[in-house]
This record gives structure tokens, sequence and C-alpha cells, in this order.
């Protein structure tokens, strides 16, 4: 029996008011130190909660908004994860699709007995230009499944996948936002017959009728084309079909499906069966079982409902447009630094496996790693110490007002954590009102906001761990 | 027992001698109408001769050159291929490694039952800054390979993978350029050692010797890394050692060790045991068994064929000019917009090139008719598909007056063995070459970029082979 | 004026393999080169009560240093002085102990110059706001205009065509190799021809590839105390005689009094240590040398300016084989620059490393242990034509 085992879901922490937009409701938007990869990790973390590192033998990366042509994404995220080094890593692209297109990948994997488990990741935060329909609806988010044979809370009960060849919603190399082929034809040529297709081939393959399924979970582009599709295919919309969540986060790309899943699961219990129906230049559609152990997933999770509850709005537009880069940004010089690969390389552990060392000898821990004990001074005597998932308390701060920035102030805090050790660090998602010592804080895994310069001139995207306030 | 049931390739006719820039040697360059895309396409029918199109549940993409950064690159290479439209697709992305991940993923697809046959293909066309060394060692070129569980030629014994973490060779998205750190920390702390562990991970693992390999397969940045990695796994470079065709070819991307195993392949005898080890932030190794019916594989243009057929540039500029590196006059533009509904309209038409065969007398037609073109009857047609069809010149010109990045530009009337006839551009061929009676063949190739879509059709060219 | 003569020792001192060392950050070289010299001296490093630390590349201010040792908020100075910084950081430390104020100081340094692209990169670019008019001039080129006098000027003497002049240079270059090959901590370990200099692929003529130091990574470091502890430490401490500096002012490419067949700078802290260190005859009385060999005619007329072959006579005694590890006055022993590489500011200590362990008769392959030698000199030089820094440290074993 293979499935899901666990999951684990990343939405911002800002929501958009489409009030400002001309719009009604929410949609969730990256922070400006958010991108597919640090959303990636973040899923990916909630989903490993409780499962040991050392036991995932892949991971899979699913986004249409890659950083990077030529440079993994999978590795960094694996690598903010503790993966051990001989994980298999791949990234899938260029498709509204790809989740699921790891995601049956993963099944196949552990089916065929390469992997015991596998982590599927799918993140997206996909550019819409200002004043469009794309804009109202497009939102940023990921989610991570975990795929084992043992302890199976979802089983995959059978798939169906065909391709469309249509120019519908797409973006080329060269710009700078999607773009989609007007509405209708979008919608009529390419979405409605195609998920009809998908998820009735699903169907007849293994005979299944709309009333077996407790759930149906569509990918779709607005509020209301889902429904269409369900009612098509002789569901009831409006109690089996999953909530597509347009009013509190929006269309969140090659992650939509997956999340909206989890959202499902949220509510599922065992002997659920749910459809699962993914679009972009074709459709996948899944039938899936849900299992007992699903009660022992739901518990130790923030989840869709923790993540959709804790928000901050959004109504300053120009912000928004300054975070997606969109606006320029007062271009004042910045410190002087050149990147090197080298010292980065060597820097990985704890930049990005947010690793610090623990001694031996009088078992201090300290970050980042050291050679000689900061304690006992004691030489080469350290082991490896994650603080991955470790909680911490602001032990002092400082806000800075004047560095112009994306985002004033920058907050710097010193954090002791739970266990031992120290970081000095940025904060990120600061609340001036609510910032003070003793603070209790976790740490997220951001693109470093300083060296915007560098990584246009060196082409290379920084990372870092930084604070924040607790999510839930 | 599941594994490779047929392989293809495709190197591009073009080579550019590198003598051009201050090199030795050729390197495979894609024409301008090509990508990585349109070589796909090319592996992929290679692959598939012989064997029945709708027998294919699957396709994986492999490319860190793919033409869209949001939109199936699969989708596109599978109607080429005129594969079924209830099967698979996926892009694999953004690794040199993406090749082996996709072979290795289509296996468990295999494996696990959810497919029986999984089309593997992997093309790249990297660009490097001109007159730099890595432009000098990259070339451009597709590999394909069928997964099976039947008649299996190859199977996977064992595998063994690294994940790693390092800024050595990579892309930015939006930037046109890969871009490389100094040789000697990519080589010192990337490539030699990752490759070294992962190769030694599963010799260890599996207990293997260096001997126990009749040939080694490297992905390699360069001539000589490659054989210093294999010696420094013991294996003998002169013997054991895949040549990996920098003098003839060139690194191929994420496309270069499937096509060095097809290379391979095209020597191998049943009971050979091959190493395979890929590249990029990482490595996969792979041990893999030959079996009988490899023989039966023969027939294909692999790699031998497509190296053995070649056409070779001296000037530089030329092929700056096909790159879109050194701008060419802008030509007097016809009114005309892209649309995607009409291009979704003729689909199949464009990209399966399927025309249709009247029922009623047997008339083929291109582009599909409604009312036949001979007897006249209406709505009696059935799907007639041209792409793997010869064909013979019923004229041509050439174009001197257009500007494109080749002059002149050859329109060609193509009349098809079993019926048909369908006017095209020709492609790779000069007007001394061709006569009224030519024989010729279809080829997959990009028309033009418009309003940021990539837009394929086929053209005619002479025989490859 | 006074002098630092017999008024300070090295007790311990450490040096790490230089090379391409990737996977060595900051913190690790200052560990390594440190620890090994704690270990050498027999003292802990809470012993050491002011440091100095050394990097032109790899960092500002001496938190690097202190940051590592977790040194217990003593006095950390960074030092910095192109090709001198190695030597200056360690002449403030041997001030610092001769001003009486200190008992044992630590002096150390670093340069991870592989971490940049490729290296250093080629231009010395100072300062970093600049109006961006003048020239960015590569030291080959800086250097190589005084190897296009000299062979002017010498040529007819010499008898010596374009060829021949490389066949002068590469004989150096032969030297500092074959001597590499018996320092297991030198980056390069291989032995060439004078066939492989002159096929080499040019740089900057006269400059092939063999004729030039590339760059490395490295750190070394050294204990400083009075002769009095030192006594109290070990009986084979070595003693600083002399420590010269010399700053030019712009005068080579000022001022056409100056012929390109000399650094002034090299001249004058020549004397000024000769004089400090009551040396009348060099020629006679130093016994092994570490020169700055960045390029093969920097030795060569360094070999002149600092008085070990008449002026214009260093060609004669090259092709007598006077500098080599049999020879009268054996010069880089260990290699030199050309084996070791260039981190800026750890090649003074590094030079200093193998006259102590020279001195000390411990070098630690006995292959090239020079028989009793008695004075130990080392010399660097850096800095743009007109502009050189040159130093020049006299050490000796205690009577």
């Amino acid at each position: 029996m293979v499935g899901i085992t666990s999951y684990g879901v990343h939405v911002p922490l800002f929501r958009l008011d489409r009030q400002v937009i001309g719009g009604r409701g929410e949609k969730a938007i990256c922070n400006f130190d958010e991108d597919s990869i640090t959303m990636a990790v973040a899923a990916a973390n909630d989903c490993l909660n409780g499962t040991d590192r050392e036991t995932v033998d892949g991971l899979y990366l699913a986004t249409t908004t890659s950083l990077y042509k030529e440079h993994l994404g999978a590795t960094t995220v694996a690598m903010a994860t503790d993966l051990r080094q001989n994980t298999y890593t791949t990234d899938f692209g260029n498709s509204l699709r790809a989740g699921t297109a790891a995601l049956k990948a993963a099944i196949d994997a552990v089916q065929a007995g390469s992997a015991k488990k596998v982590l599927v990741t799918a993140s997206d935060c996909r550019p819409s230009a200002p004043g469009s329909a794309l804009e109202q609806n497009f939102g940023d988010g990921a989610a991570a499944l975990l795929i084992g044979d043992t302890d199976v809370a979802v089983t995959i009960e059978g798939s169906y996948s065909v391709y469309n060849e249509i120019i519908d919603v797409w973006r080329n190399n060269t710009d700078t936002f999607v773009r989609s082929w007007e509405d209708r034809f979008a919608v009529e040529q390419g979405y409605l017959p195609t998920m009809y297709e998908a998820v009735s081939g699903l169907m007849q393959k293994y005979n299944y009728k709309p009333a077996d399924f407790a759930k149906v979970v569509f990918y779709t582009p607005d509020a209301r084309r889902g429904a269409e599709v369900a009612r098509r295919l002789g569901f009831d919309a409006k109690t089996q079909l999953q909530n597509p969540l347009f009013d509190v986060m929006g269309n969140t790309g090659a992650a939509f499906p997956l999340m909206l899943l989890v959202a499902a699961l949220e509510e599922a219990k065992a002997g659920d069966l749910i459809l699962l129906a993914s679009y972009g230049n074709g459709g996948d559609a899944l039938a899936l079982k849900v299992n007992e152990p699903i009660e022992k997933i739901r518990n130790n999770r923030l989840g869709m409902k923790g993540h959709l509850t804790s928000k901050r709005i959004m109504t300053d537009y120009l912000k928004y447009l300054r975070w997606r880069g969109i606006v320029p940004l007062d271009k004042t010089p910045g410190p002087v630094a050149t990147y090197s690969a080298v010292a980065a390389k060597r820097e990985y552990n704890q930049s990005i496996s947010i690793h610090g060392s623990k001694c031996k000898a009088c078992g201090y821990v300290q970050y980042p790693p050291q050679r000689v004990c900061t304690k006992c001074h004691a030489k080469d005597q350290m082991e490896p110490y994650s603080f991955l998932g470790k909680k911490g308390k602001i032990v002092t701060y400082n806000l800075d007002y004047i560095t112009p920035r994306t985002e004033t102030p920058i907050a710097t805090t010193e954090v002791d954590f739970e266990g031992g050790g120290r970081i000095q660090c940025y904060m990120t998602e600061v609340d001036v009102d609510q910032i003070k010592v003793d603070l209790p804080v976790e740490m997220t895994f951001r693109r470093y906001p300083l060296w915007e310069e560098v990584s246009l001139r060196e082409g290379v995207y920084l990372y870092f761990w930084e604070s924040r306030p607790l999510r839930a | 027992m599941v594994g490779i049931t047929s392989y293809g390739a495709y190197v591009p006719l073009f080579r550019l001698d590198r003598q051009a820039v201050g090199g030795r040697g050729e390197k495979a360059i894609r024409g301008f109408d090509e990508d990585s895309i349109t070589m796909s396409v090319a592996a992929a029918r290679d692959c598939l001769n012989g064997i029945d199109r709708e027998t294919v549940d699957g396709l994986y993409l492999a490319t860190t050159t793919p033409p869209y950064a949001e939109k199936l690159g699969a989708t596109i290479v599978a109607m080429g291929a005129n594969l079924r439209r209830d099967i698979i697709t996926a892009d694999f992305a953004n690794s040199l490694r993406a090749g082996t991940n996709a072979f290795k993923l289509a296996l468990d697809t295999v494996k696990a039952g959810s497919a029986k046959k999984v089309m593997v293909t992997a093309a790249d066309c990297r660009l490097g800054i001109p007159r730099s060394a890595f432009e000098q060692n990259c070339g451009d070129g597709a590999g394909a390979l069928l997964i099976g569980d039947t008649d299996v030629a190859v199977t996977l014994e064992a595998s063994y993978s690294i994940s790693d973490e390092i800024v050595d060779v990579w892309r930015p998205e939006g930037e046109q350029f890969v871009r490389y750190w100094e040789d000697r920390f990519a080589t010192t702390m990337g490539y030699l050692p990752v490759v070294h562990d992962t190769v030694s991970g599963l010799m260890k693992k599996y207990n293997y010797s260096p001997s126990d390999f009749s040939k080694v397969v490297f992905y390699a940045p360069n001539a000589r890394r490659c054989m210093e990695l294999a010696r420094s796994l013991g294996f003998d470079a002169k013997t054991q050692l895949q040549n990996p065709l920098f003098d003839v070819m060139g690194n191929t991307g994420a496309a270069f060790p499937l096509m060095l195993l097809i290379a391979t392949l095209e020597e191998a005898k049943a009971g050979d045991l091959i190493l395979l080890a890929s590249y990029g932030n990482g490595s996969d190794a792979f041990a893999l068994k030959v079996h009988e019916p490899i023989e039966k594989i023969r027939d294909r243009r692999g790699m031998k064929g497509h190296l053995a057929s070649k056409k070779v540039i001296t000037d530089y500029m030329r092929y700056l000019r096909w790159r879109g590196l050194l701008p060419i006059e802008p030509g007097v533009k016809t009114v005309e917009f892209y649309s995607a509904v009409a291009a979704w309209r003729e689909r199949d038409q464009n990209l399966r090139l399927e025309g249709s065969k009247c029922k009623v007398c047997g008339t083929v037609q291109f582009p599909p008719q409604r009312i036949c073109t001979q007897c006249r009857s209406k709505d009696q047609m059935e799907p007639y598909c041209l792409s793997d069809k010869k064909g013979k010149i019923a004229t041509y010109v050439g174009d001197r007056i257009t500007p494109m990045p080749e002059m002149p530009t050859i329109t060609t009337e193509v009349d098809f063995e079993g019926g048909g006839r369908m006017e095209c551009y020709m492609t790779d061929v000069t007007l001394e070459q061709l006569e009224i009676g030519s024989v010729v063949e279809m080829t997959f190739r990009k028309i033009r970029v418009e309003d940021g879509v990539h837009i394929y059709f086929w053209e005619a060219t002479l025989p490859r082979t | 004026m006074g002098s630092i003569r017999d008024k300070v020792a090295i007790v311990g001192m450490g040096c790490t393999k230089f090379g391409e060392l990737w996977d060595k950050s900051i913190p690790d070289l200052v560990v390594d080169s440190c620890y090994e010299a704690f270990e050498d001296a027999g003292i802990e490093p809470k012993d050491i009560q002011a440091a100095w630390y050394a990097s032109r590349e790899s960092g500002f201010t001496g938190a690097h240093l202190s940051r590592a040792l977790k040194t217990e908020y003593i006095p950390v100075t960074r030092v910095e002085n192109f090709c001198c910084g190695g030597q200056d950081v360690l002449r403030n430390t041997c001030y610092g102990v001769a001003s009486g104020v200190y008992d044992i100081a630590l002096a150390c340094g670093i340069e991870k110059t592989k971490d940049h692209h490729g290296g250093f990169g080629l231009f010395i670019q100072e300062p970093l706001d600049r109006g961006m008019t003048e020239w960015d001039i590569p030291p080959a080129s800086q250097f190589g205009q005084y190897a296009t006098s000299y062979y002017y000027h010498y040529r007819d003497y010499y008898g010596w065509d374009a060829e021949g002049f490389k066949r002068l240079l590469a004989l150096i270059d032969v030297k500092n190799h074959h001597n590499g090959m018996l320092t297991p901590k030198a980056h390069l370990h291989r032995e060439i021809t004078v066939e492989d200099v002159l096929k080499a692929r040019i740089i900057s003529w006269p400059f092939g590839l063999y004729d030039a130091c590339g760059m490395s990574d490295g750190g070394a470091a050294a204990i400083v105390t009075t002769p009095e502890i030192a006594k109290s430490i070990r009986k084979d401490y070595i003693l600083v005689k002399a420590q010269a500096l010399a700053a030019g002012a712009g005068q080579s490419t000022m001022q056409q009094e100056f012929d390109f067949l000399r650094f002034p700078e090299n001249v004058a802290a020549a004397k000024s240590a000769y004089k400090e260190a009551g040396i009348t005859n060099a020629r006679e009385e130093i016994s092994i040398a570490e020169f700055h060999d960045c390029f093969s005619t920097t030795e060569l007329i360094t070999y002149e300016d600092l008085e070990f072959s008449p002026r214009g006579k260093a060609p004669e005694d090259v092709q007598a084989g006077r500098f080599t590890l049999e020879g009268e006055q054996p010069v880089n022993t260990d290699g030199g620059l050309k084996c070791f590489g260039h981190p800026l500011s750890a090649s003074g200590l590094r030079m200093t490393y193998e006259i102590y362990k020279q001195l000390q008769g411990k070098v630690d392959n006995p292959e090239r242990q020079i028989k009793n030698p008695k004075l130990g000199l080392i010399h660097n030089i850096g800095g743009n034509v007109g502009i050189h820094m040159a130093a020049v440290t006299i050490y000796g074993l205690p009577e």
C-alpha cells in the first residue's frame, strides 16, 4: 500500500485586500523575502515535523516560478530540510500540473521499491500584470506531501492523464508576467473540456460514479469554473466540491491542487474517497482513499486552516508592487561586497541547513559552527547541531528605520534557543507593536533581503534563516 | 524486467569548426530553426522507428533550455512524435541531471505499473558567451530512450545518487548565457568529488569493482576532466571510457549522459555491464546490463548516423547570426497577428502533420479538408499522418529578398509516397543540392517566435542518412 | 634612533599547507596556523597578551582572529601592506614586545585569495571609490617593466638574445621548482626543466607561465616574546636582528633619474636592515634567504639590490649555481612564491617559518636542510611601480 503519510503547507502571512484592486476578499501574497524555494522549505518542514529526516529518500520540487533555469531547486530545499546527502532530488517544471506529475512520480518510485519515502513539494508565486484579471485570481503558496508505504493515511486508488496542446495561459522565458489568451477561449477550449476528459477518463477506467466520492478537489482558474466542471460531470458542487478558497487565498499555481487536497484532508475521515484533478496543458486525475492514520497527521501541524486564519491584511497596493519588484526601489548604494561561490559552498551547512556545532567536551551549543569552543576553548571537539524546528526567544533586538531597503524597519535580533545556542539574525514579518525582549520566535528560511545588487550582478540568489514571530 | 527497449538520438546537421574560435575539432550547433523541443521530436522519432506510436503511455522531457517558463514542453514533443493524448506528460527541469532524473523516474513508473511504455527525451541548447571556453565546449543535441517491460534490451541493475548544493555552473531565470565560477573550483569542489563519491558509493553498496564494467559513460565538462575522473575511480581510460565526443559534438547538457549512453549501446553486446553517471547539483550513477534484444535496436540513425552526416561551418559570424547575437536587417513585416485560437484548432495538422484521407476515393490531402479535393465528397475524411512519409520535390524556389538568418529561403511542393502534396519550407539545404524529383523527408522545426509564443511546424529536408 | 636587534625572539611558529584550499575558511586557517605555533612554543592560547592580524583580502579588523581563537578581550590590530603584510604584521608584533608593554604576543597572516574569481584578480585596485580614469595595470606588467630594462641594458654585455635572457631566468624557475618538490607544505610539487620554461605560454614578456607565481590560500603565525622569556621556553629560539620597511614615494614613475634596473625600495630596505644588524658584507654573512620571487626577474634584481651579487653581476652568480640548495648562498630553499603561491599577508610569515626551521635544523624534509646556517634573511616587495613597499627582516640564533 503506497500513499500519503504526511502533509504540510505554507500560506504566506500577508493577504492583499482585493478591494484595492477592485475585487472582493483577499489573496495570499509572498513577502518580499519569500519565493518558490522559501515557501517549499516551509511547507516541507511542516510536513516532515515528527519524521526522522534520515529516512527520507527523495525530494521532488514542482514549480513554474523557478529562480534558475540551470540550478536545481530541490537540492536547496533538501538542505534546508536536513535530508541526507544521497537523497534523490529533481525539479518538475514548466506546468501547473507539475505538482501532480511529481506526486505521481513519487508514488511510482515508492511502489517500484526505489525509495521508501519521497517528499513532494509544489510551490508557486506566479507574476501577474497590475490591473489584470490574473492579478485578481493569483495567490502564492506551497504544499508538501510525504509519500511512503507505512502508516499510509491516503492511498492512491488509480489515476488517469491526458494532455492538451494549447496556448491558453502561459509565460515565455522573456515574459515578466503570465499571459492569457481571451478567457472564454482559454476556459472553453482549454480548462473545461480537458478537466472533463481527464476526470471522466478516470471514472470510466475504474468504474466510479459521481456519488462514490466524498470530496472532489479541482484545480480551477477562478472561483466559478471548478463548479461548472463539477456540475457537468454530475457532481453536486455544493456538497462535494472542495472550496477553492479564492476569497481567502487565490489560485496558487502548481501548488494549488495539492493545497486544496490538504484542505480537503483536514475534514476527511477514514473511508472517504477523494477525487483530485489538476490542469495545465492537460489534466491529471487521481482517486484517493482516506484511511485511519489520517487522524494522526491532523493534530501536530498548522495545516491550511491554521495558516489561513493566521494573517495580516495589506491594503497598501504600492507596497505590494514594490515587494514584487514591479515598482522599482530607490537604488541607494549599498555596502561593498563581492560574492564568492567558494565561501558560499563552505558555508551551506550553516546558511542553508542552519547547523551550528555542539562541544563534545562541555556540551555548549554555538552558531555558526566553530572549531574552538566559545565556552571551554576545546579545539576540534565539535559535533554538528541542527537548529531546525527549535523554538527561541528574543534576548535583544534593534529596529533600523534609516537604511533604505524594501521594508523598514529592519529588525536585528539575538535569539536564544531552547536546548542551547544563540543566533544573531534579521527578523522578518516584524510586528513593531509586538516586538519585545522575551518574545517567542521561530526560524524561517528566507531570501536574504540585502545584497539585491549582488543577485543582479552575480546571477545568484542568496538564502538565509531569519527569526519571526510565531505563526500560530 | 523493466528497462530500455529502444533508443534514438539527434545531432544537428551543422558543426562549427572550432578553429573559428581558436580551438580544435568541431561542435554540433543547432540550426536557427531548431531548439530543445524540435531536437527532442527528432530523437523521439528515431527511437520510435518501427514501434507502434499508440503503445506509448508517457513522455518525460528533460532540458535546461525549455522554450517556456510556464507551458509544458513535453506536450509539444508528444504531438510532434504523434503519441496518444491519454498519456503521462511532465517536464524535468533546472539541472544537467534532468536527463537521468527522467530516466530513473520513468523506470519507476513502468516498474510500478503506472505505464507500460514511457518515452524519455533529453535535449539541450545551452548558450555560452561568445569566445568563452564554455562556448568552445558546449554543443547541441538530444537523446531518447523508450522504457518498457517487454523485449528489454538494457536493465537497471543498481543505482545511487547524491544531492549537492553548489553554485558552480548555473543560469538564473531570465538570463541567456550560462554562468560559471572559476573552473578549478567547479571541478575540484563540484564535478570530480561528487561524481567520484556517487560512483564509488554505487560500487561499494553493490560490490562492483572497476573491471566488472565493459564500458563507463560519464557526463564531463571537457575531455580532460572525463579521463581524470575515470582514472581516479580505477577505470582504464583507454579501453573502458566512452569517448565523450568533444572533438565532434561537444557537451550537450542534460542530453549528454543519455547521448553518450546511446553511443555506447550502439557498440554494446549482450552481457555487457555499463556504468552511467551524470552530474548537476549532485550525481546519478547507474549500473546497466545489456541483453539480447539490443541487437533488434540497431536500425536507428542514432549517434553514429547523425554524427557521420554533417555540414561544417567555418564562418563564426554566421553562427552568431543564427543565435540572434548579431542583429539582422529587419524585413518589411506583413500585417498578421498570431491567434492562439486558430493555432489550437490547427494543432493536429501543424504539430502532428495530420492531413486527411478521403474514405470514398482514397485521396490524401494536406491540410485536412472537409470537401475532398478529388471527388468532392463531403465529411468523408479520416485522419492521415504524413510526418513519417518520404516524399519527392515536385518543384522548388529560393527567395533572396526576405531577410532571414539563412538566405535564400527555400520553398517546395512535396509529393508524398502513398499520396498527398504539401507546400512547405526547406531547411538544412542549399539550392545547389536540389533537383526536381529529389527525395525528401519531413522534420519538426520552429518557424518563429511571435507574441511570446514559439510557433512550430514541419519542413522538408534531404534525408539525413 | 634605536634598533630592534636582539630585543625580541620567536619561540613558536605555525604554517598551514598552501594551495587551493576551497574547503578551508578564514577561521580554519587562523586556528590551524596559530595552534601549531602554540604547540611549538609549548604555551596556551590564553598566554597571548596582544595579537596582530594581517590580511589584504580576507577581512577588516582583528575580529577574524579574536573570534576564531576565542581570545579574552586582548588587543588585536589588523595590519595590511600589500605583499609586505606578512613581514609588517611581525614587525608590529615585535615592537609591541620590544616596547616592554607585552611579554608574549602573536602575529598571524591569513589570505584566501582563491575565494575570489580565479584568485585576487589581475589588478590592484586602490582606493575602492574611484573616478576610474587611470589604467589598471596588472602586476605582471608592473614588474615586467623592470625585466625589459634589465634585458636591454645588459644584453650586449651578456650576449643575450630574447631566448638567451629567458634561459637565464629559467634557471631561477627550475631551482625554485626543484626546492618545492622537497617541501610538503608547498602548493606545487612539480619538477621542471629549462625547456619547459621556454615552451610555456607567455603572460607578459619575458614572463611565461613558469616565470610567475600563482595565487593561493594560506596562513602562518609566530609567537614573539622577550629573549629572557624565550630562554625559559626553548634553547633554539631565534632572535630578530633587523626589521626594515621602505615605502616608495612615486619617484620611479615621476623622476627621470630612476633607471628600472633596480627597485629603489629594496635598496633602501636592505641598507637599513644591514645597518641595524651590523652586517657589512651581505654576500659573505647571510647564510640563507627567502626572496619575493613573484616573477623571476624580481628575484634576479633583488640579488643585486640586497648585495648578494655585485650590481649587474647577478646573471653570473645564477649561472654558477650560487643560489641553489648546494650553492654558497641558497635562496628560496622551500620553493619560494613559485611553489607556495602568494597569499599576500601570509607570505612574509611563511618565509619566516622556513628560516626559523632552517636555523633550528628542524626543517620537515631533511633533504633541503642547510648545514649550520647563521643568519637568515627574508625579503618582500609589493605594490605598484614607484610606490612599492619593500621589507627585509634578518634572523639569527642566540650566541
